[in-house]
């Protein structure tokens, strides 16, 4: 595989690594198969300013034989930065979710969104959001009774004429995590784009996601499903410690998902997903697994949402494949640079 | 019991919020106190705390431009509750450019503080926010745990230094000892001094001027009268709790001065346009 993106897209592609920071540790790279990148890709990208300034294009190529994937950063004045990254093959995982058959569609700039969750302090994990005919209320997620008592209740009620578009059909409350939420808006709001949101009922997966000509973003978020007493049923997952996977991953959180996943639900892709070339991995329904998972964590804190590590993230082309991309033939660099990262850029 | 206050003004707000603000700084929890013309805000020296005391008072008609109050009875025309002010602060900090807030007692879950802010938004609507602040309604029996305190005997009075330059001087004091003597006299002059087996530093400020307390200065058994100009009164506190004093403090107080009990308390007073501030720093042995 090799990839060449140029000019302003470098940033863009520099910001969305930033914002899946925030959400993961891992990075999952997928063009015709998938990888796991560690956190090590951040850094190739670290100053989005001085990205911006020097970096003319970035050069992207998988080498199999020795397990490698090789970042160039193509620089002002002759200069190449080249950052070998090392990688770990792993299992093509699919989100299940058809944000076309939602029943609720919003659209709006993120910098709606961005102006009400400021209102929430940064320790609130999880906010609820209720939609009507005519409005959309967000407020923070308390957990139990003892906590309802102490804590501050935030709420905000935003007017369905504040949205570029909103289409309620049903009227749904659904519970998610804040802090990626966050997230995903740093990014969206970068890119300028108009973010839409689509709801469906509580237990299947929010979307949010931008879209241009050449950038497609999906963020895919885990609700709270609606049944609380679901812990009492006997579970198909009694540990609260996961048995090892048959994998050789060596991340705990990725082992621990993994299992969870009920292999007897995971449909594939539906035919209404665009036909994209994704980039990112995903999981399955996380309806399915935020149950499974509740019963390994009856012990422990009650209704928490799943583990944060399960969110996935589409990034496309919207181009069709081109054949010619991928025969493009591929100037013979030397590796000029060293793999030891230089913190100050040189400009 | 009911209470609803609004305020517009801008800068009002503000204020209001920094002096919130300034009271979570200084405690956890408080008491609030409301009366028709006043807002208090009360920590009772208690063995918790470590004998810190706290009297805040603000004019309500400072900030607020509608404030409306109705207390437990006619006869005790007046509302005491318990609350976290670093919720309230978070609940205000984020509201700085609403149109207008809104503080009301209500009955939620809980009795609550709800601070309602009516936002700028893009459509005919305003986008409001509410803040419900879970409070504690104190009752009657409670009361006198929290009345004004009186102004000690003190045995010396004098203005205090910039408050910046004490925080300096007691932040790097804090990493030698754990107490801190203050000393005074009524010649201006007050030192901050620390001692541990290793080292000792003082820290002297001269020219404070020291403030009359006009009628019941004089009258005072004459024991100030009479009293050398130049003998220290002294009090060793704990030097975090006047360091806690001194973080808080967000802005320059118009008066700032303190009156010493000697080895007994520390008396700290602020006075603001609108607010004032009292702080009492028992001895330690």
């Amino acid at each position: 595989m090799q990839c060449v993106v140029t000019g302003g897209n470098v940033k863009v592609l520099a910001k969305a690594i930033h914002s899946l920071s925030r959400i993961g540790d891992e990075l999952y790279v997928e063009p015709c198969f998938s990888l796991c990148v560690n956190q090590s890709v951040q850094t190739v990208f670290r100053s989005v300013a001085t990205l911006e300034k020097t970096v003319e294009k970035c050069h992207i190529e998988l080498d199999e034989a020795k397990d490698r994937l090789t970042f160039t950063l193509h620089c002002k004045h002759g200069l190449l930065k080249t950052h070998n990254l090392s990688y770990q093959d792993s299992e093509s995982l699919q989100a299940v979710f058809d944000k076309d058959s939602y029943a609720n569609v919003f659209r709006a700039h993120p910098r709606l969104l961005v102006d009400t969750v400021v209102h929430f302090p940064l320790s609130v994990e999880e906010v609820t959001v209720t939609v009507s005919d005519e409005r959309m209320w967000v407020r923070n997620h308390v957990e139990d009774e003892a906590e309802r008592s102490r804590a501050m209740l935030t709420e905000l009620c935003l007017a369905s004429d504040e949205f570029d578009h909103f289409a309620v059909k049903a009227h749904h409350s659904i519970t998610f995590c804040l802090k990626e939420l966050r997230g995903l808006l740093a990014f969206a709001e970068s890119t300028g784009l108009l973010l839409s949101m689509y709801l469906d009922e509580p237990g299947s997966p929010v979307v949010l996601s931008v879209t241009d000509s050449v950038l497609e973003g999906n963020f895919v978020l885990a609700t709270l499903s609606d049944d609380h007493n679901l812990c009492k049923n006997n579970n198909k997952g009694p540990d609260a410690e996961q048995p090892p996977p048959p994998d050789d991953f060596m991340n705990d959180d990725i082992d621990s998902y993994l299992i969870a996943m009920d292999t007897s639900v995971a449909p594939g892709p539906s035919a209404a997903n665009p036909p994209t070339t994704s980039l990112a991995a995903a999981r399955e329904t996380p309806s399915d697994r935020h149950r499974i998972r509740r019963h390994s964590e009856e012990e422990e804190d009650g209704d928490r949402l799943p583990n944060k590590k399960f969110r996935s993230i589409f990034f496309g082309s919207v181009l069709p494949p081109s054949p010619q991309t991928s025969m493009q033939p591929v100037p013979t660099q030397e590796v000029l640079a060293s793999n030891s990262e230089d913190e100050t850029e040189a400009d | 019991m009911k209470f609803r206050g609004k305020i517009i003004d801008v800068a009002c707000l503000n204020h209001f919020s920094r002096v919130i603000t300034t009271i979570s700084k200084l405690t956890k929890t408080c008491v609030m106190r409301l009366t028709p013309d006043n807002l208090f805000f009360v920590l009772s020296g208690k063995v918790t705390n470590g004998g810190v005391s706290m009297w805040c008072e603000l004019h309500q008609a400072n900030f607020f431009d509608e404030f409306q109050m109705e207390g437990v009875s006619s006869e005790f025309n007046e509302i005491c509750l318990e609350v976290t002010p670093e919720n309230l602060s978070r609940a205000l900090k984020t509201v700085q450019n609403a149109k207008s807030v809104k503080v009301k007692l209500t009955k939620k879950h809980c009795p609550c503080l709800t601070v309602a802010a009516e936002l700028p938004s893009l459509s005919s609507n305003s986008r409001v926010v509410t803040h419900d602040v879970p409070v504690e309604v104190v009752p009657r029996s409670l009361w006198h745990e929290f009345k004004e305190p009186s102004m000690p005997d003190f045995d010396v009075s004098i203005y205090l230094p910039p408050l910046k330059t004490m925080k300096n001087v007691v932040d790097r004091m804090k990493n030698l000892s754990n107490f801190l003597v203050m000393e005074a006299n009524l010649s201006g002059e007050m030192n901050l001094k620390i001692e541990t087996d290793l080292v000792s530093v003082t820290t002297h400020f001269k020219d404070l001027g020291n403030p009359s307390w006009g009628d019941a200065a004089s009258q005072d058994g004459g024991a100030s009268q009479s009293r050398d100009p130049e003998a220290m009164a002294e009090v060793r506190v704990d030097i975090r709790k006047l360091q806690q004093f001194l973080v808080g403090q967000q802005v320059n107080p118009s008066k700032a001065m303190c009156n010493i009990v000697h080895q007994s308390v520390v008396h700290l007073i602020l006075l603001h346009d609108d607010v004032s501030l009292q702080y009492f720093i028992p001895a330690v042995a």
